[in-house]
């Protein structure tokens, strides 16, 4: 008998249609992804099985769980339901727990409240049971810890432990590693697969991210605008896809880009033991302060016309690294120099090197002006000219941007709200290119896209590449979109360079142990060649 | 937690020596002499000279500093020129008043605040939330001398349940007391109560759309069960910013109110001093308010560790 029915599921929040005709099931012990771009629906899915929609959402179509029609049940019932029956687990783990409660008490909450006949003493023993199951053992996690004392990838575990602490029919997990790093990603997966297969639970997760869901889920569901496009067990589908969307997607997934030749090795940027140290905080009130190594001794040349790309976990000192390379902060030791001049002088950047330097960033929502119009974000770089161009000459800079980047002039006047996250990074890249820069850094500067709109962006690289002989170093927590878009990659832990090479080398045959775990726990989708379909 | 309360107490105690250097410098030693302005335009010179001698203004400006500290470390503010009374004694009377009708007031502030704030943000957008704004907007908006004679018009004159002015005295018993300070503490309250309503509504509105509010309804919390055990304790710290600021400012502030009802009180203490050119006790009431100020921000900081636990670790 199946678990969760959702039949002729249609909801829309304040007139505006976001789910329509939705119809899917999942079985008792079953896994079942939902996967689609943003805003095909997936998330709103989740929420609705949970009943907590947003204000103003009007729904039709039945959502069953057994016998019972959550869209019938009244508040109470559905409370009584929540935690009890279904279980939910979130995409941010930073903040899906209330920071001013012990870990203990949030996850003893959930047995509680569902039976206040449960003594404290019990519900906490019961908690401490959960967390051991979720592989936080009392010894190193007791109950009394607060979030802020634990790493992302051990809040995610709380999160979860308060989601089946009453070993619940039915856990919904909503993006539940997005925000991960991959060694972390590969452990929380591992630990949903095992719970869900430990208590004959239904799993019902949400990604984006198709390669994930490839070796966990036993079914996949392809949603795109409100609608399912296509559904069924997961060998047969990603063998058979039958709805171009779905082919879409798994192209865009594992996209790759033909990068032109590089030209022959003449150093641009050199960075020699490079140290960037930070003060701790003192332990004791007049103690030393301690000191924390952020970038440990790193060297490494990047020469012209060479894409390089740096990969590492959250921590790992990619940012400060960068930050170091931008000039924006000096370096205790070493030194880093591009064209044979230091990038940062005395107690500032050295502009005459700024100005051949740009940056993306990851946010495209976050990283520009909202009040400035596209032509005046884009000529930022201006400043760090002497003469900077003016008038005719200007516009026509702005145009040659804006269409190098697969814009048109006109866009020049409209704000930064009137574009989509892709169409901005590509704002943010016309912005990099318009002073036309030797190096250019690309900081996580696709991981916040759809994997179609990521694709776009990587081809666009590509063809830049050829057009303007682009050097650049591409750092990003995604290996694939690093195998794709680089010549040579550096592999980053605890602040040092552990790995080096032509990325291929590096990819098929990683020598450290480090790379290793990194490149075996990021998920890959299957190659369907060689299968049997 | 030790750490913590150490770290702050040792900022109190700085910020306590550097407003007294600032109060010392800003009054006695600025230009001017501090004799011939609290005399007046057509002071004698012999008076002049006297008053010299008694205010010490003839010692070096270290040795006055010190003094000045000194005594006021051992209670002893100096004399008062124009009452010849100890300034010890006469702060010390009106601090009976004061200080009650401070925490009255507060307290009135945040009985009604409270409640108001939590039942606009968890009605957002419907009628009580537009009821409870557009009250706040008139209490912020309203002047509280008007509004304490508004007070009295009703209250005092019409149905007589208390009198319009002047304080009892606490000897007359805890009861009594209270009584007469109760309209003034209303009339001090009223905007504070409205901007702490208005404080606590965005707070917990702000809190309400947290990651961690989504969780705890997941877990099977009604929305008021996850409002009063997840949303109120974060969204207080805000609120315990603006509580510690009226308390100072309900101290001190209340010049208006204590004249409009005839309450012996520290502000009333400080507009006579200053209008009497009388030196001394506008500083040390001057200081005495630094003080209170400082330390209840001392308090708030502790308040703040005992609400958030990642300020407990952080030292």
């Amino acid at each position: 008998m199946t678990l969760l029915t959702v039949s002729n599921l249609s909801l829309s929040i304040h007139g505006l249609h976001i789910l329509d005709g939705v119809t899917f099931s999942v079985d008792p012990g079953e896994i079942v992804a939902v996967t689609g771009e943003s805003g095909s629906g997936k998330s709103m899915t989740a929420l609705a099985a949970m009943q907590l929609l947003p204000k103003g959402t009007t729904t039709t179509g039945h959502i069953m769980l057994g016998d019972d029609d959550l869209t019938q049940m009244s508040e109470a019932a559905l409370c009584n339901m929540r935690g009890n029956d279904i279980g939910m687990v979130f995409q941010e783990p930073m903040t899906a727990l209330n920071p001013v409660q012990s870990i203990g008490r949030q996850v003893a909450e959930t047995i509680r409240v569902h039976d206040s006949s449960i003594s404290r003493a019990e519900a906490e023993a019961r908690a401490a049971e959960t967390l051991e199951r979720v592989g936080l053992p009392q010894e190193r996690f007791p109950l009394s810890r607060f979030p802020h004392e634990l790493s992302g990838g051990q809040r995610q575990r709380v999160v979860i432990a308060i989601a089946i602490a009453l070993r619940p029919r039915l856990l919904i997990a909503d993006e539940p590693t997005t925000a991960l790093d991959v060694t972390t990603q590969a452990q929380i997966l591992q630990l949903l697969t095992r719970l869900a297969r430990e208590d004959g639970m239904g799993l019902l997760m949400i990604t984006h991210d198709l390669a994930v869901v490839a070796d966990m889920a036993d079914r996949i569901i392809v949603m795109r605008k409100g609608q399912i496009v296509e559904q069924g067990e997961t060998q047969s589908l990603l063998h058979n896809m039958q709805h171009p969307y779905t082919k879409m997607l798994f192209d865009a997934s594992r996209h790759e880009v033909n990068l032109p030749e590089a030209p022959a090795p003449v150093p641009l940027l050199e960075v020699k033991d490079v140290c960037r140290d930070y003060r701790l905080p003192r332990k004791t009130l007049f103690g030393q302060p301690g000191q924390f190594r952020a970038v440990d001794n790193v060297s490494f040349t990047l020469n012209r016309g060479e894409r390089l790309g740096l990969v590492g976990e959250s921590g790992c000192g990619k940012s400060t690294l960068t930050r170091a390379i931008l000039g924006l902060e000096p370096v205790q030791e070493g030194s880093i120099l591009l064209d044979g001049e230091p990038v940062f002088t005395g107690t500032k950047p050295n502009l005459n090197v700024r100005r051949k330097l740009q940056v993306v960033f990851q946010d495209p929502f976050g990283s520009f002006n909202p009040r400035h119009r596209v032509d005046r974000l884009v000529t930022e770089p201006f400043h760090l000219l002497d003469t900077p161009p003016q008038g005719a000459e200007r516009t026509r800079a702005i145009d040659e941007a804006l269409t190098a980047v697969g814009l048109r002039p006109k866009d020049a006047r409209k704000y930064i709200h009137e574009f989509s996250g892709g169409q901005r990074q590509r704002i943010a890249i016309a912005r990099a290119l318009i002073i036309r820069p030797e190096l250019i850094l690309f900081d996580e500067a696709v991981s916040a896209l759809d994997v179609s709109v990521r694709a776009q962006i990587l081809d666009l690289l590509a063809d830049l590449c050829g057009h303007y002989d682009l050097t650049y170093l591409f750092i990003s927590h995604d290996l694939s979109v690093v195998r794709s878009v680089t010549d040579r990659v550096l592999v980053m832990k605890s602040g040092q360079i552990v790995e080096a090479g032509e990325t291929a080398k590096v990819f098929d045959a990683p020598q450290h142990a480090y790379t290793q775990a990194l490149i075996a726990a990021a998920p890959v989708l299957p190659d369907l060649s060689q299968a049997t379909g | 937690m030790l750490r913590y309360t150490a770290k702050r107490f040792l900022s109190l105690l700085i910020s306590l020596a550097v407003a007294s250097l600032v109060i010392f410098v800003v009054i006695e030693v600025a230009p001017g002499d501090p004799a011939s302005f609290m005399l007046g335009m057509n002071a004698q010179p012999e008076t002049l000279a006297a008053l010299r001698t008694e205010l010490g203004l003839d010692q070096s400006r270290l040795d006055r500093y010190l003094a000045w500290v000194g005594g006021m470390l051992t209670g002893d503010f100096g004399t008062s020129y124009t009452y010849r009374t100890p300034v010890t004694e006469m702060i010390g009377d009106r601090l009976w008043v004061s200080v009650p009708l401070a925490i009255y007031a507060l307290a009135l502030s945040i009985i009604v605040a409270f409640p108001a704030g939590i039942y606009a943000a968890s009605r957002r957008g419907g009628a009580g939330d537009i009821g409870v704004m557009g009250a706040t907007q008139l209490g912020v908006a309203v002047p509280n001398f008007w509004f304490a004679m508004i007070l009295v018009l009703i209250f005092s004159i019409n149905l007589r349940w208390f009198s319009a002015g002047g304080f009892v005295g606490w000897d007359k018993g805890l009861w009594a007391g209270l009584h007469a300070l109760t309209l003034p503490a209303i009339a001090l309250a009223l905007p504070q109560a409205a901007i702490l309503a208005r404080v606590m509504r965005s707070s917990l509105l702000d809190v309400l759309g947290e990651d961690f509010m989504r969780t705890a309804r997941a877990k099977g919390l009604t929305a008021r069960q996850a409002l009063w055990r997840h949303g109120l304790r974060n969204a207080l710290i805000p609120v315990l910013t603006i509580i510690g600021l009226q308390f100072s400012f309900l101290l001190a502030g209340s010049i208006i109110i204590e004249q409009v009802f005839y309450l012996p009180g520290l502000g009333r203490l400080v507009f006579q001093s200053i209008s009497a050119r009388d030196l001394i006790v506008v500083e040390s009431v001057v200081m005495l308010l630094v003080f209170s100020v400082i330390v209840v921000n001392f308090l708030v900081d502790l308040a703040y560790a005992a609400v958030d636990p990642r300020l407990r670790a952080r030292t």
